[in-house]
């Protein structure tokens, strides 16, 4: 990504963004509320379009594509509220997203019911830990068990790049490690470069290579964590003046 | 000459009574987020009401002049009992369901009510001219015009200016445009949402009922009033933005002024035009001319 | 592939009513050609409404269907059946698939206004053009069958029922690809569906226009069961009205529904206007009003609940 900028009228939501990412790294992107990184991962993605600046993909200019072609370039991303389909079960969701990581217009004519996509959905099913949840009906199920659909559903296109928008915003602190443990090794096995948006420092201490921390939309450090979370800046203006910030 | 003031008094006083119509439609839609099919029986109700009576009073010998009032009287209580019973038995209830499904139960609401004027009033046409024969006529430009066809504009002017008046000078305008806005946060302020509601939707009544009982001495009162009303409400709605009744005033000019062109000039076209004018805006400016300012939701 | 409950059940029910029919009196026939031609018009509608989209102007497509049949008649003679039906669900489908280019980016209440707009200036445009029949409509010749004028109605009603029990049956296989399945999960979560990596747009519009190819179908074979066409039943707004009620009404579980649905309204208007004319709108709205607050998923729903029937979906 280069000299990206965002601006929403007066108000400057990133300011001269300038980073690179290589294959494989787990970044951890932190930052006060307002800091600028769910637009940082909207404009990624493609959700927005950004006032000036570019974002490279293995070369390819990503910036002015649909988020559909973005996602078939190999660029996924979760939600901060999980986005699924709610009236229908665990297994449905994921066979639809299963169905569609084909993305041949003509294969969406034939049959999405068949052996061979069940087998992938019990793969899935298996390596999230959401075969209790098979036929349930989205709406019936708790916040952390949405979130975890939410991401499968994000990596089942096998992405290169994932971007997880505060994937324990919701997930009781009891859980949370659990729950990041199950998502992280389901991640690794696949390879994939991913990105974080995440308030809970504990996790970002605990999972991730490298650092980025926005504050006003400018990255004010990019360190590995535990020189991150010692940065003066970072404690300053991310952190607060207490040592951790504690989730709900 | 003469036809183009013809043409002009002709479009103002179709505008008129739209703009009347449309008033209720687009307050309704810009508060409650409904699109109120059944707004074209509050017309219909209000024609035959006032329609009814000003026969009932005149066969009883009571002067001509009393038709205005029940002109008026009609489309308060027509509003008034039809708006009540709508909205706290039906309505109330559904507010949290999807917008399109609203619809789909007040034009429901719609055909019940026009079956229930068959029922109550019959199936023969009704002739109220009584108000419109008092007014006589005049003579302006070298054409004869009713007066009472002219004082609708007057009438039409009279709710524009007491719309606007309402919304910018009294609390409680400020109180409607704050639902308008953001319902959640006018609750979150303290107004009594549900009360604006239902008074919101009343006034809507009213409006629609003054339509329908103001025109109805112009013509005949007869079933499938509502029918035709309705769309070119919806047509007005549309080009002057749901919610505003700034928009709801341009918008019925353009179609009242259109339609008036057509009748006079090209016959074939005058329906068409209408729609094609709104299926064009919906194409390039769905929100319509004026609608208000939506908020930015993250 | 067509193997499930649904097909066979169709499959069933079609040579059982085509059999049936020969020996029903004639006015039985009658309802179900009027109703069974109206039911192909819902089962596109369905489709939609399943993608959570409501339109109130498919009398546009429908008017189109039954009007190509007229227009065919009267300009060029034409009375075979096949070619009618041809004729009226390609013109129909024809217009669906441009409008569809701008429809497919509309939703909720505007979606279903600009259908209702469009579908209004035909409506215009018919009512006020004498050539097209204005207000009177036109009378419509008796069909024939590759070049056989039929004694009865019974032939027409039995091709009536295999178009209807063919497209039924395509249908409930189209509800079954990863297309079809999109019509719940584009309703639930577009956002999603374009996230995942499909075109929300493309997908409309393939609804869209199948339905407008639906309906066009339905029109011609209304026009042809009911010997005329005419503006004030088949293309204004109320007929409109009138399709999404029957849509409503048969509910979206099922493509078996259309068809139960379209035969209780046409049984419905029948008796209605027989007992009490005046009461007829009353009785459909008050129907309207009851499924929408306590019978949300229609007489279908109704029925899987007292037969234990299975639903494929």
């Amino acid at each position: 990504m280069r000299d990206l900028v965002k601006k929403f009228g007066a108000v400057v939501a990133a300011n001269d963004i300038n980073v690179d990412i290589s294959k494989g790294e787990i970044v951890g992107i932190i930052g006060a509320n307002g800091a600028g990184k769910t637009c940082f991962v909207n404009m990624v993605t493609g959700y927005l379009p950004p006032t000036a600046g570019s974002i490279k993909f293995e070369g390819e200019e990503l910036v002015g594509l649909e988020t559909r072609k973005i996602t078939h370039a190999g660029i996924s991303r979760s939600f901060q509220v999980s986005q699924v389909f709610h009236s229908m079960t665990v297994g449905e969701n994921l066979m639809i997203a299963l169905a569609i990581a084909n993305n041949r217009a003509l294969d969406a004519l034939s049959l999405m019911d068949t052996p061979e996509l069940r087998s992938k959905l019990d793969n899935v099913l298996n390596r999230y830990k959401l075969n209790a949840q098979k036929d349930i009906t989205v709406s019936a199920l708790a916040q952390g068990v949405r979130k975890l659909l939410d991401i499968a559903m994000a990596v089942v296109s096998k992405p290169r790049i994932l971007l997880l928008d505060e994937p324990t915003s919701g997930i009781s602190v009891e859980e949370k490690f659990d729950f990041m443990d199950i998502v992280m090794g389901a991640l690794k096995e696949d390879g994939v470069t991913v990105l974080f948006v995440e308030h809970d420092m504990e996790i970002v201490a605990r999972y991730v290579s490298r650092v980025l921390a926005f504050y006003q939309g400018e990255i004010i450090a990019d360190m590995p964590p535990k020189k991150a979370l010692a940065d003066k800046k970072v404690q300053e203006f991310v952190i607060g003046k207490e040592h951790h910030k504690k989730k709900k | 000459m003469d036809t183009f003031l013809t043409i002009l008094l002709d479009g103002l006083q179709f505008s008129s009574y739209l703009f009347i119509v449309s008033a209720g439609l687009t307050i309704i839609f810009g508060v409650m987020k409904i699109l109120n099919v059944a707004h074209g029986s509050f017309y219909a109700w209000g024609a035959y009401t006032a329609a009814f009576f000003i026969g009932k009073f005149s066969d009883m010998g009571m002067p001509d002049a009393l038709g205005f009032l029940i002109i008026i009287a009609a489309a308060v209580v027509v509003g008034v009992v039809l708006g009540f019973i709508i909205e706290q038995g039906i309505l109330k209830y559904m507010y949290q369901r999807d917008e399109v499904l609203i619809v789909l139960a007040t034009f429901g609401l719609f055909l019940v009510l026009e079956d229930i004027i068959l029922i109550a009033f019959g199936t023969d046409p009704y002739f109220a001219y009584q108000p419109m024969a008092l007014l006589a006529a005049v003579e302006i430009g070298g054409i004869t015009r009713d007066v009472y066809g002219l004082t609708l504009i007057g009438v039409a002017t009279l709710v524009a200016i007491g719309c606007w008046w309402l919304l910018n000078k009294t609390k409680w305008g400020t109180i409607l445009k704050a639902v308008i806005f953001d319902r959640e946060m006018g609750i979150s302020m303290g107004i009594n949402v549900p009360l604006v509601y239902t008074l919101t939707f009343i006034g809507g009544a009213i409006l629609g009922g003054l339509g329908g009982a103001y025109i109805a001495p112009t013509i005949s009162v007869a079933p499938g009033l509502g029918t035709e009303v309705i769309v070119l409400s919806f047509a007005v709605v549309v080009v002057g933005g749901m919610g505003s009744i700034v928009g709801a005033a341009i918008g019925s000019l353009i179609i009242g002024l259109l339609r008036a062109v057509a009748v006079h000039e090209l016959p074939q076209v005058e329906l068409f035009v209408v729609f094609a004018v709104m299926a064009v805006v919906l194409v390039f400016r769905p929100e319509g001319l004026f609608a208000p300012a939506k908020p930015r939701k993250i | 592939m067509f193997n499930d409950k649904t097909s066979k059940f169709l499959l069933v029910a079609g040579l059982l009513l085509i059999l049936g029919g020969a020996f029903a009196p004639n006015w039985i026939v009658n309802q179900f050609m009027f109703g069974f031609s109206r039911a192909l018009a819902i089962l596109g509608l369905m489709v939609l409404w399943r993608t959570g989209l409501v339109s109130f102007g498919h009398a546009f497509y429908f008017g189109l269907g039954a009007y190509a049949v007229a227009i065919l008649d009267i300009k060029l003679g034409v009375t075979d059946v096949f070619l009618r039906l041809i004729a009226g669900a390609l013109v129909a489908g024809t217009a669906g698939f441009l409008v569809g280019f701008i429809m497919r980016n509309y939703r909720d209440i505007f979606f279903a206004m600009l259908n209702t707009a469009i579908s209004m200036v035909l409506f215009g445009i018919v009512v006020k053009t004498e050539a097209l029949g204005s207000t009177d409509g036109f009378a419509i010749s008796m069909s024939t069958i590759l070049g056989v004028s039929p004694e009865t109605k019974y032939p027409l009603f039995v091709i009536i029922t295999l178009v209807g029990m063919v497209s039924a049956i395509l249908v409930n296989y189209y509800l079954k690809t990863t297309f079809g399945k999109l019509t719940t999960a584009i309703r639930d979560n577009e956002i999603r569906v374009e996230y995942l990596g499909f075109s929300v747009a493309h997908a409309i519009h393939l609804k869209y226009s199948i339905s407008a190819i639906l309906a066009g179908g339905a029109g011609a074979l209304m026009a042809m069961s009911l010997g005329q066409v005419d503006p004030e039943s088949m293309i204004n707004w109320t007929v409109s009205g009138e399709l999404v009620f029957i849509t409503i009404l048969s509910g979206p579980g099922n493509v078996i529904a259309p068809f139960i649905g379209s035969l209780v309204f046409e049984v419905l208007r029948t008796y209605a206007f027989e007992l009490a004319p005046q009461a007829w709108q009353l009785i459909m709205g008050a129907t309207f009003l009851t499924i929408i607050f306590f019978i949300p998923g229609g007489i279908w729903s109704v029925l899987e609940k007292i037969g234990g029937k299975k639903n494929d979906k």
